[in-house]
């Protein structure tokens, strides 16, 4: 629901039904909201059925690749005799996303729950979620959460009395967005600087402590409950008719300058157009909004017109030249410096780079100081096209993607809004805050 | 550096950090008595000792409010690694404070999402405010540290901030001065 | 290893076959390509971050790091395409955007990677017009200086402490373009072995404060040769400027030393040059030890040796093409001979098999013993008195030299005329010390190693095979040792351990004696 908004009728609240809901909390609470009981569920099940249901339901990755997640699972290969792992990707840091904090916050134990059903579906014992370290509440909420679980025997060596073994432990970052990429995001769980790793061997042959490991996204384990109780034909309904590639409902995070920003749950497939203006209440009174990023300041920034176009799912972003991505919606209204904001949202890349790959330690640097120059007043004709070529050296070459992401807004920019950078170096000094890298 | 500030050992609430121990006191181990006991406990849950670097060092900085060297060198010697690991480690992540900050560290959001909706004029507001005059310099009083940091995860909540674990969110220029007077 | 898979692929345009599971990057290497790379290393793990090997594979959705790729079959690997040149040359130009570009005061100029590189493939002008990032010099302790601003964050040198040397004192700290090679204070790069981290280094951010401002990379002159400074054999290139050994380094030899080399061997080269040689043949005449031409001398040194036992005290830092002849010399009069060694403590590198600063502190202590003298720490203990001592290249350094007054006459055969002799000697012979000549040294695990001469000898000092070569036909004893291989061939054929062997099939690697001590697969 549009938390902090009260749900709007056109959204599909399943994952986001007790935001704001305090009772929802505890385990008490949640028990009665119908907590556990696919846990207890599957815990009958074999990991395989368990697997089946799941990719039976369509249900993708919600941490931005998309990646068919009973597929994921499936790569996990039982009885390889090799202890497995389940990371739960609770790093988001993908600016303009905030979906699961409020899903931590409110439904810690969706997520113990949603860990543990993926750990024993894998053939994990052990399932970490790694939760970025700015996010204290969501941090206090699941270690409570974790500690009520384990003692009720939810969780342990004996889990709901099944015999079986399900830890769930919480693992606290420390300030670094590169480590929600999966590969870092295991680096830094073993206690090592975030960088990510060379792919391949991938995770499924050898992730967390060299073990074959699934690392899925909040968003992702706790729709997973819902599948088992309902089944995947329930799952499945939600979605264009036309489009069965994208399942289920999704959680958007809308944020900048918008009448109601928060987390809105829809079908995918939703229309992006009534979204902004229906469900999240359209442009600040007098503005208009100038440009769009559906899916996290990772992917292609788009002008309103093409923007409206897209229905909310994975193919049909794509088809309209973006991505979902992580599903966080920024709006950046005509009132707002634009260049500026690239600029901005370069420096954010500049300062997450991990340092390993040069394209990506150098580039992003070097794209901000241009994009900063501009905004300055110092820019001339051939930075744009200096930047346009960097931006080249930065995509595709790299072990991560996030290089790549630094390169996106700006060579969307460039395209689409070439005339704000043009009217910077023309004339106008434009006034901007020297801020430093924290 | 105040001389009224919390020392090592003093009265803590819960969560809150012992900030403004001087940078050049001598290093009194974190690892002794309940801390010890909390990273056994700690251990048991990875099969490297080296996994639960990023919890020591967190224990550390509860403890004593920022990561001496002296603090890496012990937190090396316990997790069985080297102190310059320790240190790539520590420098790697932006939440380890390297030196000493104020008793209220303040983090404001303005990446772009936050930067649209006016975070930079909290920013200014809050140096204003705090008498920080400049990002990353602590006020006078060694009560306040300012600095920009780069997406809190809380961008439909602009501007948040964080004071040390706290977050704060939909400030506003105008929210500040209120909100500095209840921090104390 | 016929039963690793072989894979066929094709790599600008040339046929490769290789062994399953190696990389494109090795595999090229195999058809003449060399990929141009910074942070590969094959003595180090991979870790595919410096992003400039990267090739087009045909069928691949993006260009790939060769390092970090394995072969695969039918694979074709483009190195030089439009595409993969344009990657290059985008790592490149962001590789210097914030380098100082100060070759022209910069040690590593003429032999790095970042020039050869940008010179082969890179921009003639960078675009970059803003501030660039400064960090300041700092000593990393040991012989090695760390220039930040070069620094290209390959991380050879914190993987070779990590992995090789097992003490890791490096670490990438801070992240970004603020990213540099850090120390923790009061840990230095103090380990025997850090020393490496200076060659493998591509560019000129780790430089050896021994060698630094010494000399211009195009000043030097290389030889391969094999360290002197223990009894591993880690084969090395002897760096002369002027005929002046400034600089000792590791030449890759998988059997052995494989890319490395300890700083005791690096930098224990000072007496290469000492300034105190003996460079002119001596004839003790009336009591006084004369310059004399070498026909003089030598038929001097026949007529001491004519009808006495000789006894010789030799150098292990000889050839053993030397030894052979001292032995046949000995064992010609009926004499014997003895040799001792200097001892220090063992210090291997963990990260290698096999690797090792050995105890014994010379080169040749298994030739000495495979060519029949007896090693001992009271080596003149085996002189007969009224004997012919003949000391070659031995100072007796710590030992009494009043031992030497048992003997008959003293022969010194020698680089250098320590005090004793002065008084002892009868006849001196001056000869080249090992960066003088060439020859060979067999290692503790038995592998005979040819070294090659790096810069001339002092005045009318001679190759020591040569000299005893003369010394020998002057006693009647045949002739025909006028080279080392020479030599060498006829030291096969007599001395059974080198059975087999040959001067000209020792190559620059070497070859294993027979019965030799081999442990382990390095030396197998």
């Amino acid at each position: 629901m549009g938390f902090p908004h009260p749900p709007h009728d056109r959204e599909s609240v399943v994952l986001s039904k007790y935001f704001g809901d305090k009772e929802a909390i505890g385990l008490e609470g949640w028990r009665k909201r119908g907590g556990y009981v696919a846990l207890q569920k599957a815990l009958g099940m074999t990991p395989a059925e368990i697997v089946g249901v799941v990719k039976e339901s369509g249900l993708r990755g919600r941490g931005g690749a998309g990646f068919p997640t009973g597929v994921k699972w499936s790569f996990m290969k039982p009885g390889d005799g090799k202890p497995h792992y389940l990371c739960c990707n609770a790093d988001e840091s993908e600016p303009g996303t905030f979906k699961d904090r409020e899903i931590m916050r409110w439904t810690p134990h969706a997520l113990v729950e949603g860990c543990a059903i993926g750990a024993y579906a894998i053939g994990a014992e052990v399932a970490y979620v790694y939760i970025r370290g700015e996010y204290t509440e969501a941090l206090d909420r699941m270690n409570a959460a974790c500690k009520e679980a384990y003692a009720a025997g939810i969780l342990g060596t004996n889990a709901m009395g099944t015999g079986k073994t399900v830890h769930v432990y919480v693992h606290k970052g420390a300030g670094a967005y590169i480590c929600g990429e999966e590969t870092a995001l295991m680096n830094s769980l073993e206690g090592r600087r975030g960088n990510p790793r060379i792919k391949p061997p991938f995770p499924a042959v050898a992730g967390l402590f060299g073990q074959p490991t699934t690392i899925n996204n909040v968003e992702t384990l706790v729709a997973v409950p819902h599948i088992l109780n309902n089944g995947a034909d329930w799952y499945k309904k939600f979605g264009r008719a036309d489009n069965p590639k994208s399942t289920g409902t999704k959680l958007f995070s809308v944020c900048g300058n918008i009448q109601r920003p928060g987390n809105y749950e829809v079908a995918m497939g939703f229309p992006f157009k009534d979204f902004l203006y229906d469900l999240c209440g359209g442009p600040l009174p007098g503005r208009q909004f100038k440009a769009i990023i559906p899916g996290g300041i990772s992917v292609p920034i788009q002008t309103r017109e093409e923007a409206e176009n897209s229905p909310m799912d994975y193919e049909g972003f794509v088809a309209n030249g973006t991505m979902l991505g992580s599903g966080g919606v920024i709006v950046i209204d005509d009132a707002q410096n634009l260049v500026k904001q690239i600029a901005r949202a370069a420096r954010f890349f500049a300062h997450e780079s991990c340092a390993q790959c040069t394209q990506c330690r150098e580039g992003t640097a070097w794209t901000t100081k241009i994009l900063e120059r501009i905004v300055a007043g110092e820019g001339s004709t051939e930075d744009l096209d200096t930047l346009l070529e960097i931006g080249e050296q930065m995509t595709g070459k790299t072990i991560c993607v996030l290089s790549d992401s630094c390169a996106t807004p700006v060579k969307s920019g460039i395209e689409k809004f070439r005339g704000d950078f043009e009217a910077l170096i023309k004339k106008k000094k434009v006034h901007m805050v020297p801020a430093q890298v924290a | 550096m105040s001389a009224t500030r919390n020392e090592m050992g003093g009265e803590r609430a819960p969560g809150d950090l012992a900030h403004g121990l001087h940078e050049s006191a001598p290093h009194v181990p974190v690892f002794t008595g309940a801390r010890r006991a909390e990273l056994d406990e700690l251990l048991t849950r990875y099969p490297q000792k080296m996994a639960a670097l990023l919890p020591a060092l967190w224990i550390v900085q509860e403890e004593r409010g920022w990561v001496s060297s002296d603090a890496m060198a012990e937190v090396a010697e316990v997790l069985e690694l080297t102190p310059a690991y320790v240190k790539g480690v520590v420098s790697f992540y932006t939440m380890y404070h390297q030196h000493p900050v104020g008793q209220h560290f303040i983090q404001v959001c303005t990446t772009s999402p936050c930067n649209v909706c006016g975070a930079e004029d909290v920013v200014n507001a809050l140096l204003k405010h705090t008498g920080c005059e400049e990002l990353g310099v602590t006020s006078a009083d060694g009560k306040y540290t300012v600095i920009e940091v780069e997406c809190l995860g809380a961008c439909g909540f602009a501007t948040p901030l964080m004071v040390n674990e706290k977050f704060i969110e939909s400030v506003t220029p105008e929210t500040v001065p209120a909100l500095l007077a209840s921090l104390g | 290893m016929a039963d690793v898979k072989q894979v066929n692929l094709t790599i600008e345009g040339r046929p490769v076959t290789v062994p399953d599971g190696t990389s494109i990057l090795e595999a090229a290497k195999t058809a003449g390509v060399l990929i141009p790379h910074y942070c590969y290393h094959p003595g180090l793990p991979v870790a595919g971050v410096c992003r400039m090997c990267l090739v087009e594979v045909e069928k691949a959705p993006k260009l790939a790091p060769s390092c970090a790729t394995a072969v695969a079959e039918g694979q074709v690997v483009h190195v030089h395409s439009p595409k993969a040149l344009e990657a290059r040359k985008g790592v490149l130009e962001m590789l210097l955007i914030n380098h100082p570009l100060d070759c022209p005061i910069c040690d590593q100029a003429g032999e790095c990677e970042l020039q050869d590189y940008t010179y082969q493939e890179g921009r003639s002008e960078g675009r970059y017009r803003d501030p660039k990032r400064f960090n300041p010099v700092e000593d990393f302790g040991g012989d090695v200086v760390y220039v930040a601003n070069r620094c290209i964050l390959c991380t050879r040198c914190v993987r070779f402490m990590d992995d090789v040397a097992h003490d890791p004192v490096l670490a990438v700290a801070e992240r970004g373009d603020r990213a540099l090679i850090a120390k923790f204070e009061g840990h230095d790069l103090t380990h025997a072995w850090a020393g490496n981290v200076i060659d493998l280094c591509p560019v000129g951010a780790l430089l050896s404060k021994d060698s630094l401002n010494k000399a211009r990379a195009w000043e030097l002159d290389r030889s391969a040769s094999v360290c002197p400074n223990c009894s591993q054999g880690c084969n090395m290139i002897v760096e002369t400027r002027d005929n002046q050994v400034v600089r000792l380094r590791p030449r890759p030899n998988e059997k052995v030393n494989k890319f490395f080399m300890c700083d005791h061997g690096r930098l224990s080269y000072r007496w290469m040059n000492r300034k105190d040689r003996v460079d002119v043949p001596l004839v003790r005449q009336g009591g006084v030890l004369a310059s004399a031409d070498w026909e003089v001398a030598l038929r001097a040194a026949a007529a001491t040796l004519s009808g006495k036992k000789a006894f010789v005290l030799a150098s292990p830092n000889l050839s053993n093409e030397t030894l052979f002849l001292l032995g046949k010399l000995a064992r010609k009069t009926g004499g014997g001979g003895a040799f001792r060694v200097p001892q220090g403590a063992e210090v291997p590198l963990p990260g290698v098999e096999d690797l090792a600063l050995r105890p014994d502190r010379a080169a040749n202590g298994r030739g000495a013993e495979l060519m029949g003298f007896t090693r001992s720490d009271a080596p003149l203990d085996g002189l007969g008195a009224g004997d012919v001592l003949v000391v070659a290249d031995e100072e007796l350094a710590e030992l009494d030299a009043a031992g030497v007054a048992k003997a008959g006459a003293v022969i010194v055969i020698g680089t250098t005329l320590p005090a004793w002799a002065r008084h002892a000697a009868n006849v001196v012979l001056p000869i080249a010390n090992c960066t003088e000549e060439e020859g060979t040294f067999t290692n503790l695990r038995g592998r005979v190693q040819r070294f090659l001469q790096a810069k001339a000898a002092p005045g009318a000092a001679r190759p020591s095979y040569f000299v005893l070569g003369d010394l020998l036909a002057a006693s009647g004893e045949g002739s025909g040792f006028w080279t080392a291989g020479q030599t060498f061939d006829a030291l096969a054929a007599e001395v059974p351990a080198f059975a087999g062997l040959n001067y000209d099939g020792l190559g620059l690697r070497g070859a294993m004696t027979q019965g030799a001590l081999a442990t382990g697969g390095a030396t197998a």
